[in-house]
């Protein structure tokens, strides 16, 4: 049978980033695929070894526009880490707050475009409609409804005032119900089990040899979540548990998403009940030399961090591994023998965020037995376009 | 028949079926839009869209096979506007009508669809081409049930191929209107796959294939193509309740029921539409082959046996 390339993006109207993938087809039945990044190289790793560590949370707030949280957390843990201080309890709860706001409204997120990728758009405005009052909740308890982190090293700059408590305890009770119709939706209905049901599956052996993370993993009977395995900020002091689906297909992704917003309101609502009065900052004044780790379970799964100090305030070398990045080569195991009308479902299964993951990559071409551009070609280019831009300007 | 009467039915019912076609447009948008909580585009947006693409530039891709790839959507525009002539004659004065017109407007109906193959193909884009072969595998799926449901209402018509004779005997006895029912049901879900809706619009399938077969459309021939769908969307319910349900014919309370009854298509195509996500095509295929077709044959023995 005749091979076709079916190029899908890098501008697609499933992407919301620019990514290339390439499926080769026979007939509708994908044989092959393969996928370029780095279409948006931001450089913000390189950004954070000019900034310093005050200032560095609200860049790495924009790695990502939907885990906001997510990367100041992983930093805060990574610079914690280094220099071992304290965190006060209510800095924990708000954190842990705040993040789990976060996993809601970025899983409201995925189901209403799954919804959308399956041509099921009333699923889609309704998702969002649903997320939409947990962005109102942001802007109450950080003055933002996407920038919401409020993350600093040793603390949060800002606290929740007492009186927004009983709003977010209204939202989460009016939520709750919602999220009940919405798994219900993907449960019961016939036609959304015969488009994701078996479709796409990543079995447990391929989970781990491709060392998926978050969802994606847990979707496939992976039991691994970073807020259970290394937990920080007050997940060890609330009562909650890891959602873990074995089949591996996209109505297991779909599940395990739909299940944690549960755990998610179950675990704001403990961190309500549980925060106490008192200061919400340690009082870091010095970092010392040497290197150090943060994970956090962003709702794609688990965000690394790393960080090396000379003792500056600012990071000698600063390294940001999103879950995508891990996350995205798995399609090499699900996707291939797949349906083309399935394989951009089974990559959005995965929540891709593909911005977050872009790397300057370099290119080989294997017939040359070479790059197909080398490093001091690259930095050529990039001063021809530096003098041409200062000529304009 | 005189040519004054060919030529005004057949101006009128063009019209007539554009307007009705943007009128049904504009409720699927704005029911669809409430549905999803959203307000809904204003009453004449169709028709903007329509004359805003008019006034753009027609893009031909250099590899297109540019005569196929421009004439398909006239084709499909001309066999729409004849069949909405041949319907609205039949509706108009239903003792008047050509004998075995149902085969032709049955065939004319057919030819937008096959008009869309053609022009998918022509476009040398392979998410056209894809959703051309998505089109045809599902013309092949979901025309066999239909036709069944079309049989249920001619035998329990005594076997008229005539759509004046279909209006005049809609539903004859209790059994006739219960077999009918049956094929009334099995020719909207056909409907739902001709008129290319959510959960049959894997041919265009903006999410997977970009809007597949209409995706190097641009301009003059996309406005057409929209037109035409737009007739299609008018059609179809006109077609439906022509056959099944007794038309519009019998003076003024005759319009009245019958525009009610068409609304009341339209509008159950559009809840379908937005309760659904889209099927896949081999999934598509083995619901009306396996699902729907063993129904409909069996509504059309039941039928033959009661008459």
């Amino acid at each position: 049978m005749k091979r076709t390339v079916v190029p899908i993006g890098p501008f697609h109207p499933i992407l919301e980033e620019p990514l290339r993938f390439e499926l080769h087809v026979e007939g509708e039945h994908v044989v092959d695929a393969d996928v370029r990044i780095s279409h948006n190289h931001r450089g913000m790793e390189k950004m954070c070894e000019g900034l310093s560590y005050d200032q560095i949370p609200f860049l790495l707030a924009r790695v990502c526009g939907i885990c906001s949280a997510s990367h100041p957390m992983a930093f805060c843990n990574a610079l914690e880490d280094l220099c071992g201080c304290e965190v006060p309890p209510r800095a924990q709860y708000i954190r842990t707050l705040i993040c789990e706001l976060e996993r809601l409204h970025s899983h409201l997120l995925w189901v209403g475009l799954a919804g959308h990728f399956i041509g099921y758009n009333t699923v889609y405005m309704w998702a969002w409609k649903y997320r939409e009052p947990i962005l109102d909740l942001f802007e109450k308890v950080s003055g933002s409804r996407n920038h919401y982190e409020n993350h600093r090293v040793g603390g949060v700059r800002r606290d929740i005032p007492d009186e927004v408590f009983p709003a977010i305890r209204k939202t989460l009770d009016e939520l709750e119900p919602k999220a009940e119709m919405l798994l219900g939706a993907v449960i019961d209905d016939p036609v959304i089990h015969a488009r994701t049901k078996g479709v796409g599956v990543l079995r447990n052996v391929d989970a781990v040899a491709y060392g998926v993370t978050g969802p994606t993993a847990r979707g496939s009977g992976v039991n691994q979540d970073i807020r259970d395995t290394e937990p920080y900020a007050a997940y060890d002091k609330v009562d909650w548990k890891v959602v873990v689906q074995p089949e591996g297909d996209v109505f297991a992704k779909a599940a395990v998403r739909l299940l944690e917003n549960f755990e998610s309101i179950k675990i704001i609502r403990q961190c309500l009940d549980q925060i106490e009065p008192g200061p919400i900052c340690a009082d870091v004044r010095e970092l010392p030399e040497g290197e150090g780790i943060g994970h956090a379970e962003a709702p794609r799964g688990e965000t690394f961090h790393y960080v090396r100090s000379d003792g500056t305030n600012r990071p000698v070398r600063y390294k940001v591994r999103a879950p995508t990045f891990v996350n995205v080569p798995s399609f090499k195991a699900n996707v291939i023998g797949a349906e083309l009308a399935d394989a951009m479902l089974i990559v959005a299964a995965m929540d891709p965020c593909y911005s977050c993951t872009q790397r300057m990559s370099l290119i080989r071409d294997d017939t040359r037995q070479q790059s197909v551009i080398t490093h001091d070609e690259l930095l050529q280019l990039s001063w021809a376009k530096t003098e041409r831009i200062r000529r304009q300007c | 028949m005189d040519l004054a009467w060919i030529v005004g039915v057949f101006v009128v019912a063009v019209l007539g079926t554009a307007v009705a076609g943007l009128v049904s447009k504009w409720i699927d948008r704005k029911v669809t839009a409430r549905v999803q909580w959203r307000t809904g585009p204003p009453l004449l947006q169709p028709l903007y869209d329509i004359l805003k693409l008019l006034g753009k530039e027609t893009l031909v891709p250099r590899q297109a096979r540019r005569a196929g790839f421009l004439l398909a959507p006239v084709i499909g525009f001309a066999a729409a506007c004849v069949a909405a002539a041949l319907l609205w004659a039949a509706n108009i004065d239903p003792s008047r009508t050509l004998p075995g017109d149902l085969i032709l407007v049955w065939y004319l109906l057919m030819v937008p669809s096959v008009a869309l193959i053609i022009g998918g193909a022509s476009s040398a884009n392979p998410h056209a081409v894809i959703g051309a072969s998505r089109e045809m595998k599902l013309m092949l799926a979901y025309e066999l049930p239909m036709l069944l449901a079309v049989l249920t209402s001619v035998v329990a018509s005594g076997f008229t191929f005539n759509l004046g004779g279909l209006i005049q005997s809609a539903g004859a006895g209790v059994a006739g209107k219960i077999t009918m029912a049956v094929g009334f049901i099995i020719g909207v879900l056909c409907t739902q796959a001709k008129l290319g809706l959510v959960p049959f619009d894997m041919a265009e399938a903006e999410t997977e294939i970009q809007g597949g077969v209409y995706v190097e459309y641009s301009g003059p021939p996309l406005a057409l193509w929209l037109l035409t769908r737009a007739m299609m969307f008018a059609l179809m319910p006109i077609f439906l309740v022509t056959v099944f349900w007794g038309g519009f014919a019998g003076g003024a309370a005759g319009v009245a029921t019958g525009a009610l009854k068409y609304v009341l298509v339209v509008v159950l195509l559009v809840l379908i539409r937005n309760t659904n996500p889209r099927l896949r095509i081999d999934q598509a295929m083995r619901f009306f082959w396996y699902g729907l077709t063993p129904i409909a044959v069996v509504a059309v023995i039941l039928a033959a046996a009661v008459f």
